[in-house]
């Protein structure tokens, strides 16, 4: 452990690690901009100066590594009057007025700027070409704010396996932007940002739909209501201060019917619905396999998370037949909602507006997708994110905070724990192993409090394996076979899973696969600033939302029983396969 | 689709290459380069090296032949046209059979070297970086070609045209545009 000196302090700090991490683990916060966590650092921005006594200029403290006896000083007139040059030339190249922008409430660059009480630009830089991207559903792109920090470009390629983003061009004509500066919807990207979320300034950002929900709201015609995915109680709390892992479920649940949703209701609802579908599915699958010994795809897939979707479609078509034909919970709503609910209801499907929250920008791509129209009519009419429903709820003059709890509608607003946990990774996984394993031996699921350590946590790539054993004659070709599943969250993971099975390295039978790390707790569409810190907080209270659940097993939800009795009949029928699954289709990645 | 319009392939409608065989070439040269490429498999650093050898056989860089490299290197088609567009010795634009430029020095401006240029947008139909459709001309602006006493002086390859007066160009053009047909048919 070397001793150094922080601020003419002497302290022990961790053998190998950068200034920056021995300031962070001393309670010392040193700006950056360019630094990714994880990653190997770039040092391009410079606002992470500190000096170091006997160097000869200051140094990056993201890219330094601390030496013994090395003395160090974060905060001195001459660090902070270099961080201060570095911070105005950025503001002098920069396209933006804080008063009009989206993220002047948690823009990095702009408290970098207040913090080092930059009042003055002494520099005058050429602005660079302002071009806006709004080519896709989910998000905008405006390179005049841009400060080519390159964080996308490291989460698009290195967390995700994308690339869509590469500065192009050189010197101050530098923009950082897909091939030949093309718009987003003429490269291979999925649609997941991470990249939004990622960004320190306003430069991307899902595409607001905002001022649509508010219009169908004061629509008098309109019949709107509201989902909400399993990972928003989690994170919309952030939204007012309240720290990340903190439950917000009543809360949240008050606000949207103060915001005059006529009814809220529960993607949680449609995930336990996933579950009957999806578990059956493999179900079928594996017999076909092992029992009618025909040839069948497996392992299969999950598909809730259409950022995989697509990314699948673009790099992965091969094993587009893989992939479990499920909707994902947020269609499988929106199908169900304007069809059964809105007949019980008495409400034109026509006349009705099904509104998301979402912790992901792609679930505006998936909304927006042709095939999706089951019931008729676009089943799913807008998506918001976690952030842009916390800024409805604020700009609408609600008081978070003193909200009483509130409860979900009926009849598509109760979920059991299992739903709850398709929020973070692994989660799915558990959840249709609690039904599965159930269905198959009529005995609960063997692990402790139903929950599979091996595929939970921030690893990522988990498996694990079981041995089925006592099963019910109808499913005893299962017996004693050991069933092999895993799990991999961020997609340049998953990337690396499906390729060891390519390669014949690894043999499953069930994968789970969710786009962002960390799965929809960490999802692009969620408050930010989201890091490993953040996502284990929002997966514990997950499975504190999970535990305080008396059913956690979707097969026990009555109301997706009742659903079945009164109108789906039964998993994989008739009604099902139009309402509840889709196909996918392969797409050009270059 | 607006911004589209700088990438190679909108400005290369590629008129006659059914007639004149340039389809079987083109597979050819794709072929040597995807011997150049085996050659570096697994090599960092590979990039640029493959990126000269393409636009020394295609003698510039389309966009398929940047997509193949994407899809072969396993690189990402943004970086590959990334770096691309930073060095200024790669060209994602075809140039055509002549390179005409055009001097934009002191001298040469002064004395009509606008005119002159805007005579070759005219009588070509295109812009300052640009490619005639029948990929015969290129043209493009220089700074002193050292003939300063000549101006205005334009090249057309490697031959230096002095004095030129913009109402001459039109016989200029068709001297080299006759050049390039015989060159074809000889073919
Ligand atoms: S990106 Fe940040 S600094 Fe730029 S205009 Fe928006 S809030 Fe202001
Ligand atoms: S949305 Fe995802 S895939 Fe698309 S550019 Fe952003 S990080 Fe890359
Ligand atoms: S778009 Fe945002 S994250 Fe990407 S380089 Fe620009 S400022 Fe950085
Ligand atoms: S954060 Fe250190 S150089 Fe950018």
């Amino acid at each position: 452990m070397p001793k150094i000196f922080v601020n003419h302090k002497e302290v022990e700090v961790k053998a190998d690690t950068t200034i920056l991490e021995a300031a962070k683990s001393l309670g010392l916060h040193i700006p950056t901009l360019c630094y990714y966590e994880g990653k190997p650092p770039i040092g391009a921005c410079r606002v992470c100066l500190v000096e170091v006594e006997g160097a000869k200029t200051l140094v990056a403290a993201c890219s330094t590594p601390v030496v013994e006896g090395m003395k160090i000083h974060t905060n001195n007139k001459r660090v902070r009057e270099a961080r201060r040059t570095v911070v105005e030339l950025l503001l002098s190249e920069h396209e933006g007025s804080c008063q009009y922008c989206a993220r002047s409430h948690d823009c990095e660059l702009k408290e970098i700027a207040s913090h080092l009480g930059i009042e003055d630009i002494h520099y005058k830089g050429e602005k660079p070409e302002v071009k806006i991207d709004a080519s896709t559903p989910a998000l905008v792109r405006d390179s005049g704010k841009c400060i080519k920090c390159r964080r996308c470009v490291t989460v698009c390629r290195e967390v995700q396996g994308v690339g869509s983003l590469f500065p192009q061009k050189r010197g101050y004509k530098t923009m950082i932007g897909p091939a030949f500066v093309l718009d987003l919807d003429q490269v291979a990207c999925v649609q997941c940002g991470q990249c939004a979320a990622i960004c320190p300034v306003g430069a991307i950002q899902e595409k607001n739909d905002i001022d649509k929900v508010w219009e169908a709201l004061e629509n008098k015609t309109k019949h709107v209501v509201v989902q909400t995915a399993p990972a928003i109680r989690a994170a919309l709390g952030e939204c007012f201060g309240y720290t990340p892992g903190t439950l917000v479920t009543g809360k949240m649940i008050t606000a949207l019917r103060r915001l005059g949703f006529h009814a809220v209701f529960d993607t949680n609802f449609a995930a336990d619905l996933t579950i009957m579908e999806e578990g059956t599915e493999l179900l079928m699958r594996l017999k076909k396999a092992l029992v009618n010994k025909e040839p069948v795809a497996l392992p299969m897939f999950t598909s809730c998370s259409p950022g995989w979707i697509k990314f699948a479609e673009y790099y992965y078509p091969d094993f587009l037949p893989n992939i479990s034909t499920c909707k994902s919970p947020q269609q499988m709503f929106g199908a169900v909602a304007k069809t059964y609910y809105a007949s019980k209801k008495g409400v034109n499907p026509a006349d009705m507006v099904v509104v998301s929250i979402m912790p992901c920008t792609a679930k505006k791509f998936e909304a927006q997708r042709p095939e999706m129209n089951a019931s008729g009519f676009q089943d799913v009419d807008y998506v918001l994110t976690t952030r842009e429903l916390g800024f409805m709820i604020e700009s609408a003059g609600i008081d978070f905070k003193t909200l009483e709890d509130g409860e979900m509608d009926s009849p598509l607003g109760f979920s059991t724990g299992a739903a709850d946990i398709f929020a973070n990774t692994g989660g799915v996984m558990e959840a249709a192993l609690r039904t599965v394993y159930e269905i198959v031996t009529g005995k609960e699921f063997p692990a402790s409090d139903l929950r599979l350590a091996p595929v939970e946590g921030l690893k990522g790539i988990k498996e694990a394996s079981l041995v089925i054993k006592g099963t019910i004659p109808e499913w005893n070709f299962l017996e004693n076979v050991e069933v092999r599943v895993a799990v991999a969250h961020g997609l340049e993971n998953a990337a690396h899973l499906i390729d060891s099975i390519k390669a014949g390295k690894a043999h499953y039978h069930f994968i789970e696969i969710m786009t962002c790390p960390g799965g929809c707790i960490g999802g692009g569409g969620q408050p930010r600033y989201t890091d490993d810190a953040v996502r284990l907080a929002r997966i514990n209270a997950i499975y504190k939302e999970d535990a305080g659940k008396k059913l956690r097993k979707s097969h026990a939800n009555p109301q997706v029983k009742t659903l079945y009795d009164e109108f789906l009949k039964k998993p994989l029928g008739e009604k099902s396969h139009h309402l509840l699954h889709t196909k996918y289709q392969e797409r050009q990645k270059v | 689709m607006a911004v589209n319009t700088k990438t190679p392939e909108a400005q290369d409608p590629q008129p006659s290459s059914a007639k004149c065989g340039c389809q079987a070439n083109e597979e050819e040269m794709l072929r040597s380069l995807d011997t150049v490429i085996d050659g570096f498999i697994d090599t960092d650093g590979a990039l640029v090296p493959i990126l000269q050898t393409a636009q020394n056989l295609f003698g510039y860089l389309p966009e398929k032949v940047l997509k193949h490299i994407s899809l072969r290197l396993k690189i990402p088609y943004s970086e590959v046209t990334g770096v691309v567009s930073f060095y200024s010795f790669f060209s994602t634009v075809p140039r055509g059979k002549h390179v005409v430029r055009v001097c934009l020095g002191t001298a040469c401006y002064v004395r009509g070297g606008k005119e002159v240029l805007e005579a070759f947008k005219k009588n070509l139909k295109i812009n300052v970086g640009e490619t005639t459709p029948d990929r015969m001309f290129s043209l493009e602006v220089g700074r002193c070609f050292g003939a300063c006493g000549l101006a205005p002086v334009a090249m057309i390859d490697d031959d230096v045209h002095q004095r030129v007066k913009s109402a001459k160009i039109r016989d200029i053009i068709s001297q080299y545009q006759h050049e390039g047909e015989d060159v074809k048919e000889a073919r």
